[in-house]
């Protein structure tokens, strides 16, 4: 099994359950991903898209965000892009331990880890013309994660 | 899907039950009505997920917030997550090490608050 499915969105917050939709229902047709898994692929699409379309609002972009998803047997690729001011990947925050009083400082930044935890694999490159993240989502079992 | 939001008193707690997506379109919502319940007197907050259908770290930030606002005032707050895909979203977050995560609403009544004074005064 395999497919490719390209999305281009506006720079809304309101598209990102449409990309939610159509990834998810790509993996379901195509990879064979159990449904535990796709829940995992949903929520670290939403990150990325999310983060993708935040980028675009805070430059002023106008440019579409782009969604690129590959299936393959048992595995999903999801690659997405931006044309936002971009970041330095090795600066990101981490987060404080649950038991340190600035976790409850922390409400938001926290969708890269996300991903992270989520995701296989995980490539960010970013840089002034923009951002390009890439997961690869496969078959592991929970025990794993 | 938005997000919905239903409020409820069971005393002592106050009930949200929200439903749909808790994403960066529903967290909003959910702030601003943790803001009305607690400026109307909640101190007690029960969160009941049973209806949610996804949530992400806007979400999670939503709830990370409701929890840091009733701590601050003394009070404290319960999530009711029996959906294991939303709970799964929770625990890569830690915040099952910071909040009470429960299965069920049935006995919200007899939810024992967790946050202490302590916790209160540290934030």
């Amino acid at each position: 099994m395999s497919g490719r499915v390209e999305i281009e969105i506006p720079a809304r917050a309101d598209y990102v359950s449409l990309v939610r939709l159509v990834v998810a229902a790509a993996a379901e047709l195509e990879s064979g991903l159990d449904p535990p898994r796709v829940d995992d692929l949903r929520v670290a699409v939403s990150e990325a898209t999310t983060n993708a379309i935040q980028a675009h609002i805070r430059s002023g972009c106008t440019h579409p965000v782009k969604v690129c998803c590959q299936c393959a047997d048992q595995a999903v690729s999801v690659t997405v892009s931006d044309c936002g001011p971009g970041f330095d990947v090795e600066a990101l925050p981490e987060m404080p331990p649950p038991d340190s009083p600035a976790r409850l400082g922390r409400e938001s930044g926290m969708g890269i880890s996300i991903i992270r935890a989520l995701s296989d694999s995980v490539d960010i490159r970013s840089g002034p013309s923009g951002t390009e993240l890439h997961l690869v989502l496969g078959q592991r079992q929970p025990a794993d994660t | 899907m938005s997000v919905t939001i239903r409020r409820c008193e069971e005393p002592p707690w106050t009930v949200l039950s929200v439903g749909g997506d808790l994403d960066v379109v529903g967290a909003p919502d959910l702030r601003q009505a943790v803001v009305a319940a607690v400026a109307e007197g909640s101190r007690l907050l029960t969160l009941d997920l049973s209806d949610l259908d996804f949530v992400d770290s806007f979400g999670i930030g939503a709830v990370v917030g409701a929890l840091k606002r009733l701590r601050q005032r003394g009070g404290d707050l319960a999530v009711v997550c029996p959906t294991p895909r939303i709970r799964r979203v929770f625990e890569i977050c830690d915040l099952d090490k910071i909040l009470a995560l429960h299965d069920s609403i049935d006995r919200v009544g007899s939810i024992e608050p967790t946050g202490s004074k302590a916790e209160a005064r540290r934030l």
